[in-house]
């Protein structure tokens, strides 16, 4: 009895979560689907089943080769959250370990700075990077994508961090480990799984940080959001094409995405879910 | 001894951080702020607080604060009920699990100005899009959504683009709430709605301000989606704060005005940070 | 201050030691067809300027519009070679931001240039942009339709008459409509239709003392006839649409007439994309018999930033890329068709190209018949046809286009979206100084 009940139950739920899964997911699968039409296909109307024809790619890598944006893509997301953890370990491990008066409002502070609108101070910005000789400059972009996801990679280790229990460090300072070897031996290994997921996150909006990437490069930094923005809009109907180009630019991080889906929730809840 | 050397220590640990962001706050603010009080093409020297003056005057402002204030309500609001309603319906045993979840947290890795490209053009394009297909089939007009309903069509978008992230997150906080926990109310006789009043709900607290949190500092920033999808109109229906900014700054290159807007802007998400981020600061305490 | 200036004499020494051997320049540029198709000919040009490469950022006109402006506004000297209209050259020549163009070669031809186009890229009688395509509007119908309604096509229509075919061919149950016009918001979409409209209305946007026109009875009738019009025989959604969305109306075989750039002729006759290729008649934009037409004058060209280092290697190459050859180079591996157009004389004088372009002829003459120095009835203190050419438009013209485009999504009425365009138009101008 208790088992029939359960496998319609099952099958319900698996019925409606697919449902809500694919209605979820249709706009990318479409936009994929989308770019295997010939752009005659791609207006005429609803069609799930693409001629799987490849000339958009083709067309696409004609135009604007892909592998120069990609390469600065994975550079820019991957350094600049590299130099993002270089800067925010200590921070939040002090934060979360020695908290002082001001901890609270330093974190909230901190998050604050997140929402100043970025096109406000895109001339500033753009003036000391002229004068600095930054402008089209990988390091320069690295460095301004590490400045704006800071606060949140200090935030989100800092509530990591503050799970790790204390008496596990008075432990180790009771057996007379140095400050080092208490970090290297036995804050390390029990952090690790929190910076592995800040890590996966902040590569993840670095990636699709759509602002800075396009206003401060040229040709040598210019990374996939620029790249996207040579094909968005031209005069003419190209839907075909952009949709080659839109899966060429997400398709990389979406693949990261669904390899690394559990270490990002487990360092993401950690500390909301206890 | 130990404790003050730790102390100093940790201050200086957390300097680097701290002297960057600050770096990073001041020097731009600094010229903003300077630049606040300029006339707009930086030659013609101090105007005094007329940059702001004709900010404010502008007739679109209160309407973009409303609009930037509905944008985050209402995404918040979407993001975490459908949140909270997709994570009970994952939590189900059902088959393919893993797929399932992949789908539903992609996306979330799809760039903003691709989502907003895509909804645009092929879903709810009037003519193309998929929605209109779906009319055009049941017998009805197709919605111009772009046109009637601009402020609700981008909700959706960027609603789409952070549903998943509160799902995640959601069920996440689901899973770890304690089966024997759940059974045992299940023997109390306690109905479903009630279980999820008094039992899940509270455990989820905590991870509902996470969402909330991190989506905030997202959300008052929204931008792409707007520039891509309606360029803030008709009128200025779908004009949020940061928009306005933009319009100022890189389509009539008034630095003066976009500066004095940035700077409304700081302090609107200051408000917003002051009242929603302390009540829900105190729930991360506990 | 002195260090700075030392540092940058010693890059720019480097920099110079360094162009003895190959010089890079930077080239932004729009991601339409002709242009994605010069960056394909790149070869030619680096075959005959071996010492010269070609770096390309092509972007999506919104975004190149910005970057390129802060860019110049900020000298930031990231481009040699940038992509602009018609409207940016006279205010960025007047800001000295330009080079003016004046080592094109000897064998340029810079008199074959087309006057209309060449007049609205020259300020005090310097050329500060070379023209890459040049495009005006002009009607596009179906003659199927047309013949269908019993009407004929004159080669230069009244508005009356637009309306008139308008509602004998609108038949919205097998999906036609009459007229398919721009209803989108932004300074280059419904307010550059609606402001060459606007001209043969005998409307202006200032008075000679920059006073702002849109409590005018004039546009008063040019907004109500655009609104009715649109409203009965328009297609749904109108108010979002612009050139792309109406291109693929028109293709489809859901217009009647579709009054929008010249260069949307390529795309509605050419078979591969458009189901109405071998139906498509072209005439003039429509007028009232008051002496200006409807149509518009824009061309994409190219411009040399004041703050280069590269001007020579920047010179040499605008001069390729506009050059009679270059239209040849295209022909030679694209077909006549394919040729940037609307910059020329000699073009329309080649019967090839005559034969290749159905539609050669009336985008000539509507070339001619728009005049950016003179575009109104009345007299204005500006320069440009579906635009005033000061740095004020980009803005107010979006913001004006907003209202207008709430107008025909019936959010506002037409007196309503005309008041808030006057008071708008009034504030940006005070606080320009152009008037008390």
């Amino acid at each position: 009895m208790a088992r029939a009940v359960s496998t319609q139950h099952k099958t319900i739920a698996t019925a409606a979560a697919w449902i809500v899964a694919l209605l979820i997911f249709f706009p990318i699968l479409y936009t994929i689907i989308t770019s295997f039409k010939s752009e005659q296909e791609a207006i005429q109307g609803f069609n799930l089943f693409p001629s799987g024809t490849t000339e958009s790619y083709i067309a696409v890598e004609a135009q604007n080769g892909y592998f120069k944006f990609f390469l600065n893509s994975v550079f820019l997301s991957v350094g600049s959250t590299i130099l993002a953890l270089l800067v925010a370990i200590p921070a939040a491990w002090s934060m979360a370990f020695s908290p002082g008066k001001w901890t609270k409002d330093i974190l909230m502070w901190m998050l604050s700075t997140k929402m100043m609108p970025a096109v406000a101070v895109l001339f500033p910005i753009y003036l000391i990077f002229r004068d600095t000789g930054l402008l089209d400059s990988r390091i320069g972009l690295m460095i301004m994508l590490m400045l704006i996801n800071l606060p949140i990679v200090v935030w989100m280790l800092y509530t990591y961090f503050r799970e790790i229990p204390g008496e596990i460090l008075e432990a180790a300072r009771m057996d007379g480990a140095s400050l080092w070897k208490e970090i290297v031996y036995v804050l390390a290994p029990m952090a690790v799984p929190g910076i592995a997921s800040t890590m996966l996150l902040n590569i993840i909006l670095a990636w699709n940080e759509a602002f800075w990437t396009i206003r401060l490069t040229t040709t040598e930094a210019a990374p996939l959001t620029a790249f996207i923005s040579s094909f968005s809009s031209p005069q003419g109907l190209f839907w075909a094409k952009l949709s080659a180009a839109s899966t060429l630019a997400i398709a990389p991080i979406l693949i990261m995405g669904w390899f690394s889906q559990k270490q990002l929730v487990r360092g993401l809840t950690f500390g909301a879910v206890k | 001894m130990a404790t003050q050397q730790t102390r100093s220590l940790a201050r200086f640990m957390m300097a680097p951080s701290v002297v960057l962001l600050f770096v990073w706050m001041i020097v731009p603010l600094a010229f903003t702020l300077w630049f606040s009080f300029q006339q707009y093409n930086i030659r013609d020297g101090f105007v005094g607080f007329s940059n702001y003056a004709l900010f404010y005057s502008n007739p679109a402002f209160l309407q973009s604060i409303l609009n930037t204030l509905a944008i985050v309500g209402s995404v918040l609001f979407i993001t975490v009920v459908g949140g909270i309603l997709l994570a009970l319906l994952l939590d189900q045993p059902i088959w393919g699990q893993g797929i399932v979840r992949i789908l539903v947290i992609s996306p979330f890795f799809v760039m903003p100005p691709v989502a907003a490209l895509v909804w645009k053009n092929m879903i709810m394009h009037p003519q193309y899009g998929v929605f209109a297909d779906i009319a055009r089939f049941f017998g009805g007009q197709p919605i111009d959504w772009f046109g009637q309903y601009p402020l609700t069509a981008i909700i959706i978008i960027v609603a789409w683009q952070w549903l998943p992230f509160a799902t995640l997150i959601l069920l996440t906080s689901l899973q770890s709430l304690d089966s024997e926990q759940k059974e045992a109310a299940e023997m109390d006789g306690a109905g479903f709605v009630s279980r999820f009043i008094y039992l899940t709900l509270p455990h989820m607290s905590r991870a509902i301000t996470v969402v909330i949190l991190i989506q905030t500092i997202f959300l008052l920033s929204v931008y792409a989606e707007i520039l891509v999808t309606t360029n803030g109109g008709p009128g200025y229906a779908s004009t949020n704060l940061p928009f306005l900014v933009y319009q100022k700054a890189l389509l009539e290159f008034k630095i003066g005005q976009a500066s004095a807007g940035g700077i409304l802007a700081v302090i609107l998400a200051n408000i917003v940070a002051f009242f929603a981020m302390r009540a829900v600061g105190k729930n991360l305490d506990k | 201050m002195k260090l700075r200036t030392l540092t940058l004499g010693l890059l720019s020494a480097s920099t110079l030691a360094f162009a003895a051997h190959a010089e890079s320049i930077t080239i932004a540029t729009v991601n339409n067809g002709d242009m994605v198709r010069m960056q394909k000919l790149t070869d030619d040009f680096t075959a005959k300027n071996p010492d010269i490469q070609l770096q390309w950022v092509t972007l999506e006109e919104n975004v190149l519009r910005e970057r390129v402006t802060t860019d110049i506004a900020t000298k930031g000297g990231q481009y040699d070679v940038m992509t602009i209209g018609t409207y940016e050259v006279p205010i960025w020549a007047k800001q000295n931001w330009l080079l003016p163009l004046d080592k094109l070669g000897d064998d340029y031809d810079v008199k074959d240039i087309i006057p209309a186009i060449a007049n609205g890229l020259s300020v005090d009688g310097k050329l500060y942009a070379a023209p890459f395509y040049g495009e005006s509007s002009f009607v596009m119908y179906r003659k199927d339709l047309m013949e269908k309604a019993g009407l004929t096509m004159p080669d230069a229509p009244t508005w009356d008459f637009i309306k008139q075919a308008a509602e004998k061919m609108t038949d919205r149950a097998n999906g036609v409509n009459g007229v398919c016009l721009r209803g989108k918001a932004g300074w280059g979409e419904n307010m550059a239709f609606l402001t060459a409209m606007s001209n043969s209305f005998g409307a202006r946007w200032f008075d000679e003392n920059w006073k702002p026109q849109f409590d005018q009875p004039e546009w008063k009738n040019t907004l109500q006839f655009y609104v009715d019009l649109m409203k009965a025989n328009g297609p749904e959604g109108a108010s979002s649409n612009g050139f792309n969305e109406n291109l693929a109306l028109f293709q489809q075989g859901k217009c009647g007439m579709w009054i929008d750039a010249t260069v949307a002729a390529s795309f509605v006759s050419d078979p591969k994309n458009s189901t109405v290729a071998d139906k498509v008649g072209y005439a003039l934009a429509p007028d009232n018999g008051l002496g200006k037409r409807g149509n518009w004058l824009w061309a994409w060209s190219l411009a040399i930033p004041a703050g280069t280092q590269k001007a020579d290697a920047a010179q040499k190459f605008v001069s390729w890329a506009t050059s009679k050859d270059y239209l040849e180079l295209v022909a030679s591996k694209e077909g006549w068709a394919n040729v940037p157009p609307g910059t020329r004389s000699s073009l329309y004088a080649n019967p090839e190209y005559q034969k290749a372009a159905p539609f050669a002829k009336m985008t000539l003459d509507s070339i001619n018949a728009a005049d950016p120095t003179h575009p109104t009835v009345k007299p204005v203190p500006y320069v440009g046809v579906q635009f005033v050419a000061i740095p004020e438009f980009q803005g107010l013209g979006t913001t004006v286009g907003q209202l207008f485009s709430a107008a025909l999504a019936g959010q506002t009425s037409v007196d309503d979206a005309l008041k808030q365009a006057q008071d708008a138009a009034t504030a940006t101008m005070t606080e320009g100084g152009y008037i008390q």
